[in-house]
């Protein structure tokens, strides 16, 4: 006999969810040079491991975190070393489709339709990333939900307001359930009551997924990361709990927040200052 | 796939709320509801048998409740929403296939079309001062290369980041835009055509070729400015002489087609074996 699968807002366990990983870290680069553009190399010989947890990319205008995100996502390939996502080790021609339904990604500029209304945007997103089509309302409906927009699901994404598009993005970077989710600046227009929710759903997000959060505001890696990696020039200049960090700074150096004194100890060392801001 | 239910004695001892299952028996037992319809209506019925106490209070509930649920919207359920409609099924379809915003591009192409066909029948063709030559005929090969570059373009497609970074991006995703692209023009293309009297495969053969070289190019370049490239060469080296000399130009007789077709199958060949190249960033420039 065989029967329809019905529909339930729970998600039930399958077997995919309890299977041990066979890698030890979600993100494990090695040496990784990315460039942006034609010459300019924005990622500089990388070393990196991240592992489960919501890790916060910091580091001034122009480090390179976007060019990074993006190296994760597996849109921009690497001139040179080796990184591997989910124990898949990426850099050759082929399009990654087992590895890319895994991740969960929020470009910097997050273009939309204006004339989808929030629902088909993210159920068209689903297909995109190919969400099995019989779980695709359930999951867009758990997605919209987590980021608090349920009551506005079916309105036209042009009516909404900045904090609304960016939540929408995040709702369309969750909704495959990712292992592996890369937010690039996700709480730029976010009202600060907005904010404080979506670092609560970061840490919850970051319970059983490896979280990848860019950021150039000290505030948001102290309340929602368990780790920050910093980063300056293509380069790692630290990499260690948001304590850490703050230890690093002392009270001669500028900044209004321990984590701040810390960022600007690692960040403004005179060997690296190069004179301007 | 043959499904096997919960025991009728498990499903009155979760009902009653006994407290001797075992806690594995329960996890699956509680799994298996989650995605049986038929279980989950023998637990209804379960429970008003074995547990009067737990019906009542569900009944009180309920009735506290009434006024309130019959006053809240419907939460729309996929199943519902499901049958919602042919029409919305069908821009649903359509708007996996192409992008969102390709529609007015389509559109654009298809009245310019048409304005050659007028113009065309008006007066039978461009009067030059040494003949005639078909409008159609001339635009035809190189409209759909706009449509396909419409469907890729950063400018044009504001997710093209998210679609680029998807799974489905790629190949697959090139192919099925290029179609529909292709579905909707061609019918245009061939009423036009026959309208005018052009043989069809003179015309048909080199706007594949130049779909193909378009897509090809795009892969290293970016497509929306293969399409430029590739449209600018076509004016430059058919459509002009054409104007100036009153005639259909060699490329566009019959003579021409196997050297169109060897370009078809070129452009086909590059574009699989570069399929790696439409899951990046560059091929959105």
């Amino acid at each position: 006999m065989t029967h329809r699968k019905d529909h339930h807002p729970m998600r039930a366990v399958n077997s995919a969810d309890l299977a041990p990983t066979a890698y030890a870290w979600e993100v494990q680069a090695r040496g990784l040079t990315v460039a942006a553009g034609r010459n300019r190399t924005a990622v500089d010989g990388l070393d990196l491991s991240l592992g489960t947890g919501v890790h916060g990319l910091l580091g001034p205008n122009g480090a390179g975190k976007t060019t990074l995100i993006r190296a994760l996502a597996t849109v921009l390939r690497p001139t040179a070393g080796t990184l591997e996502l989910l124990g898949e080790s990426v850099g050759g021609p082929g399009g990654h489709r087992a590895l890319r339904r895994r991740i969960g990604y929020l470009p910097q500029e997050f273009g939309y339709y204006k004339r989808f209304t929030v629902r088909e945007f993210v159920e068209y997103m689903a297909w995109l990333k190919e969400v099995p089509e019989a779980d695709i309302p359930d999951a867009v409906q758990r997605a919209v939900e987590r980021v608090g927009l349920a009551d506005r699901a079916d309105h036209r994404m042009k009516t909404l307001s900045g904090g609304m598009v960016r939540r929408v993005g995040i709702a369309q970077a969750i909704v495959n359930d990712p292992a592996l989710l890369l937010l690039d600046e996700p709480t730029v227009g976010l009202d600060p009551a907005q904010r404080l929710r979506l670092r609560q759903l970061l840490q919850e997000l970051g319970m059983d997924a490896c979280v990848v959060v860019s950021t150039h505001l000290v505030e948001d890696v102290a309340a929602a990361c368990t780790d920050v990696v910093l980063f300056a020039e293509g380069r790692l200049v630290f990499q260690g709990t948001p304590d850490r960090l703050a230890a690093a700074g002392g009270p001669e150096h500028v900044g209004d927040s321990p984590l701040e004194r810390g960022y600007s100890a690692l960040l403004l060392d005179p060997r690296q200052q190069r004179g301007t801001w | 796939m043959s499904v096997e239910h919960a025991s009728g004695r498990t499903v009155d001892a979760y009902a009653r709320g006994d407290e001797d299952i075992a806690a594995d028996e329960l996890w699956a037992l509680e799994a298996h509801l989650e995605t049986c319809r038929v279980c989950r209506d023998r637990l209804a019925a379960a429970v008003a048998e074995q547990a009067p106490a737990v019906m009542a209070l569900v009944d009180t509930v309920r009735s506290g409740l009434e006024a309130e649920l019959s006053a809240a919207p419907a939460v729309p359920h996929g199943r519902r929403r499901r049958a919602a409609g042919r029409t919305a099924r069908l821009a649903r379809r359509l708007s996996r296939s192409l992008t969102p915003t390709a529609a007015p591009w389509l559109a654009m192409i298809a009245a310019v079309t048409v304005l050659a066909l007028v113009l065309d029948l008006a007066g039978p063709g461009v009067a030059t001062a040494a003949g005639e030559v078909s409008l159609v005929l001339l635009l035809a090969p190189v409209l759909p290369v706009l449509g396909v570059a419409a469907s890729w373009s950063r400018g044009l497609d504001p997710a093209y980041e998210l679609t680029a970074s998807a799974p489905r991006a790629g190949l697959p995703l090139v192919l099925r835009r290029t179609t529909a692209v292709l579905a909707v023009l061609l019918p245009v293309l061939l009423v036009a055509g026959w309208a005018t009297g052009v043989m069809i495969a003179v015309w048909l053969l080199p706007c594949l070729a130049f779909t193909s070289a378009t897509l090809a190019l795009g892969g290293a370049v970016g497509v929306t400015r293969a399409a430029v490239a590739l449209v600018a060469v076509w004016a430059a080296v058919i459509v002009a002489p054409a104007l100036a000399a009153g005639r259909a130009p060699f490329a566009l007789q019959s003579a021409a087609l196997p050297a169109w077709a060897l370009a078809l199958a070129l452009g086909t060949a590059v574009v699989i074996a570069r399929r790696g190249a439409y899951c990046a960033l560059g091929a959105h420039r």
